[in-house]
């Protein structure tokens, strides 16, 4: 299949895991943003086939797994209501909130469904005006246009039993709050590709002047990032710092402009709070007041909560790249898929899940 | 005691119910929860000394004769798919679930859960599809029923076969007979009646030309029992899929066993809606497809009547059975040629986000 067997030929690989392997002189940390990213390190080993001077820290780019505790719980209540169609991405009907996740609400009669594009769920409330239809709009830059679509189609065509729960996330700022930690360990970073299909990568350059740490945007099958790697270690070996572009055939220095257009004309930004990590600056996006009549937690009155999350789970430190999976005593034992304590094990592109999932029974 | 035990005085469920006070969908997907729901609520109540060999039918003795035993339920949507329809589904299902246990089968029963207001025409066509899946097999129905439920009750039609088979003495297909040197065969590509099961789901705007595997496996393990093959196990790649099955027959065999990605062919146009959809054909769903873990040194034998078959170009060899493994592992040599594990589905695989 033309763009994918190209990426994933065991020959090429070995041609760049060799490169790696005579431009490595000493210890690299350098961190891959994406849950997509993680998934595939893992599923195709390509941790164990680089040399053992690279530590590959695992970012926290799954919007599964940093959507917060409180945000499932808004949508378990909202599902939970008679008149209620509740439709969301397939992977966030499993992540469970403080008592239970969607697809068990599925599984007592809720109306849950599963949409493959938001802008069904708009199709969805039209065929229903007797009911109250409301997408879980989750997700980084790559998935806030289309959801900023529909809720922009709904307005033009006066859709009004349609509403979002809106929880956003975006990279760069979490980028720099990983980089504004005391505890950094992150030297260089792999943006993650489908994010900056949208965004392009202009916004890196700042980050690279200013923190001075190379940024290379790379795509998700196994030759992407091990080029990627290749990229980054070149930079650090070589004193370089900047933001370059491995994903070149999908990804430009602009962006898409037309998708930031409406994901402008929709969103605004605004603080979010990230499962594991906590609060940070300006790193989601809300809908405008303009489109305020579509914000479900409004519509709902479902704004305050507050839910404390699991003691035993260290996906916080994991984000961060300050411990591995492994090193948590709850990992496999008491948290596992069926039974997440926290962000890294909910999705399958959580660190955690994927160490799970490819490597537990070697452990 | 268990706590709810004493307050209760009730025997407390096997299956924890803090975590599942309900079905979910999951609990039927073929992976990890479905096989616990079995263990530990189902066989806790229901074992005996027939139930013990996990296969996909029961072999015993009536009269001097041996006779395989099976039955499953047909609850497909939609009932009419691209490559077939439920009622084909539900011959083939039952007689390919015999053909695993070495069996020939030859009778079924046939139960239809008809809801109010299923098309009379739709249910004829079905009718028929089934008598000729019976003339394909060579196998009637001898018995049936037909219940009707109200409109909302159903989901138009789900049927429900039985089979019974008749297995040769000197054959004793099992995952208790699997050892360290076999070799594991699949008889084609994998992941067609899955995929094509699902571009077909109405909310889902993918067109594709895929069509099912749906097909019967009795004449082809006919001609492997025939050609003298040493056939240890056998089994069907249906829900769950070659990951589910392959981990299926480790664990119940208590060995480790080796896949290799790259002898597993998957056609273009399932490969790409998996990618879309974020699923590992690994464990989408087969409706004509099985392994075989043969004898090492019949393993050439096997793949050249299988690969004689009219849907059998894509049989391969898949992978070999490793030394003794009470976890029942299962590697995967990937397309990197690094080994990874390759686990049982855990619950349903979820399109994901992006």
């Amino acid at each position: 299949m033309k763009y994918l067997d190209e990426y994933r030929d065991s020959d090429k690989a070995k041609l760049l895991v060799d490169a790696i392997h005579k431009k490595v002189t000493k210890k690299w940390s350098i961190m891959e943003i994406c849950g997509g990213q993680t998934h595939s390190i893992v599923k195709y080993g390509i941790d164990d086939l680089i040399s053992q001077n690279i530590n590959l820290i695992h970012g926290p780019g799954c919007p599964v797994c940093v959507t917060p505790i409180e945000k499932i719980d808004k949508a378990i209540e909202i599902a939970s209501k008679a008149n209620v169609i509740f439709c969301s991405f397939g992977d966030m009907l499993r992540v469970p909130g403080s008592n239970t996740d969607l697809l068990k609400l599925k599984a007592v009669g809720s109306d849950v469904r599963i949409v493959y594009s938001p802008v069904d769920a708009v199709q969805i409330a039209k065929q229903n005006p007797d009911k109250e239809v409301v997408f879980f709009a989750v997700g980084f830059e790559t998935t806030a246009p289309p959801n900023a679509q529909a809720v922009f189609i709904a307005h033009q065509q006066g859709v009004m039993n349609f509403s979002v729960l809106v929880s956003h996330v975006l990279v760069p700022p979490a980028i720099k709050a990983i980089l504004d930690s005391k505890n950094n360990l992150v030297q260089g970073f792999l943006a993650a590709g489908h994010v900056c299909t949208v965004m392009g990568y202009k916004e890196y350059e700042e980050i690279v002047s200013k923190y001075k740490i190379p940024i290379v945007v790379t795509g998700f099958e196994p030759v992407d990032i091990l080029q990627g790697i290749l990229m980054c270690v070149s930079q650090l070996e070589e004193g370089r710092h900047e933001a370059e572009n491995q994903y070149s055939r999908v990804v430009t220095r602009e962006g898409n402009a037309k998708a930031m257009e409406v994901m402008y004309e929709v969103f605004e930004i605004c603080e979010r709070k990230w499962r594991g990590i906590g609060e940070i600056k300006e790193s989601g996006f809300r809908l405008k007041e303009k489109y305020s009549d579509y914000d479900a937690e409004l519509k709902f009155g479902v704004v305050n909560y507050s839910v404390e999350e699991s003691g035993e789970c260290i996906s916080g430190l994991i984000l961060q790249g300050i411990k591995k999976p492994v090193d948590c005593p709850v990992f496999g034992t008491k948290c596992n898929p069926e039974h997440p304590f926290g962000a890294t094990m909910v999705s399958t592109e959580g660190a955690c899940s994927a160490y799970y999932l490819y490597k537990e029974k070697k452990l | 005691m268990d706590k709810k035990e004493n307050t209760t005085g009730m025997m407390s469920c096997p299956l924890p119910i803090s975590d599942y006070d309900a079905i979910t969908m999951a609990h039927g997907g073929g992976g990890k929860m479905m096989n616990n729901l079995i263990e530990k609520m189902i066989m806790h109540y229901l074992s005996n000394n027939m139930t013990s060999e996990k296969h996909d039918g029961a072999v015993f003795n009536v009269e001097g004769h041996r006779l395989a035993f099976t039955t499953d339920s047909y609850v497909v949507n939609p009932v009419f798919f691209p490559g077939g329809n439920i009622g084909e589904l539900a011959v083939y299902g039952t007689v390919n679930d015999l053909s695993m246990c070495g069996a020939k089968p030859l009778y079924l029963s046939l139960g239809l859960i008809l809801e109010e207001g299923f098309l009379i025409k739709d249910l004829e066509k079905i009718i028929i599809s089934i008598r000729d899946a019976c003339e394909r097999t060579g196998t009637q129905i001898i018995t049936g029923d037909t219940k009707v439920v109200d409109k909302g009750k159903g989901d138009g039609i789900f049927i429900n076969t039985a089979g019974i088979g008749i297995v040769r003495e000197d054959i004793n297909i099992s995952p208790s007979r699997v050892e360290e040197g076999d070799v594991i065969i699949v008889n084609g590509d994998i992941g067609r009646h899955g995929i094509a099961i699902m571009t077909t789901r109405e909310n889902l705007d993918i067109e594709s030309t895929i069509l099912s595997d749906c097909a019967p496996l009795n004449h082809v393990v006919q001609k492997l029992i025939d050609a003298g093959i040493g056939i240890h196990c056998l089994r069907d790649l249906t829900r769950g899929g070659l990951g589910s099955s392959v981990n299926e027959i480790a664990s119940q065999s208590q060995y480790e066993i080796e896949i290799e990605e790259k002898s597993i062919h998957v056609l273009e146009e399932v490969r790409g809606v998996c990618e879309i959809l974020g699923f590992d054909p690994i464990y989408v769903a087969n409706e004509g497809r099985f392994i075989a873990i043969v004898k090492k040194e019949d393993a050439g034998k096997t793949l050249e009547i299988l690969k004689k078959e009219d849907d059998g170009k894509y049989a391969s060899i898949i992978g070999a059975v490793k030394g003794k493994n009470k976890k029942g592992l299962v590697t995967l040599k990937n397309l990197m040629g690094s080994n990874r594990i390759l686990d049982m589905l855990s619950g349903e695989q979820l399109p994901r986000i992006c």
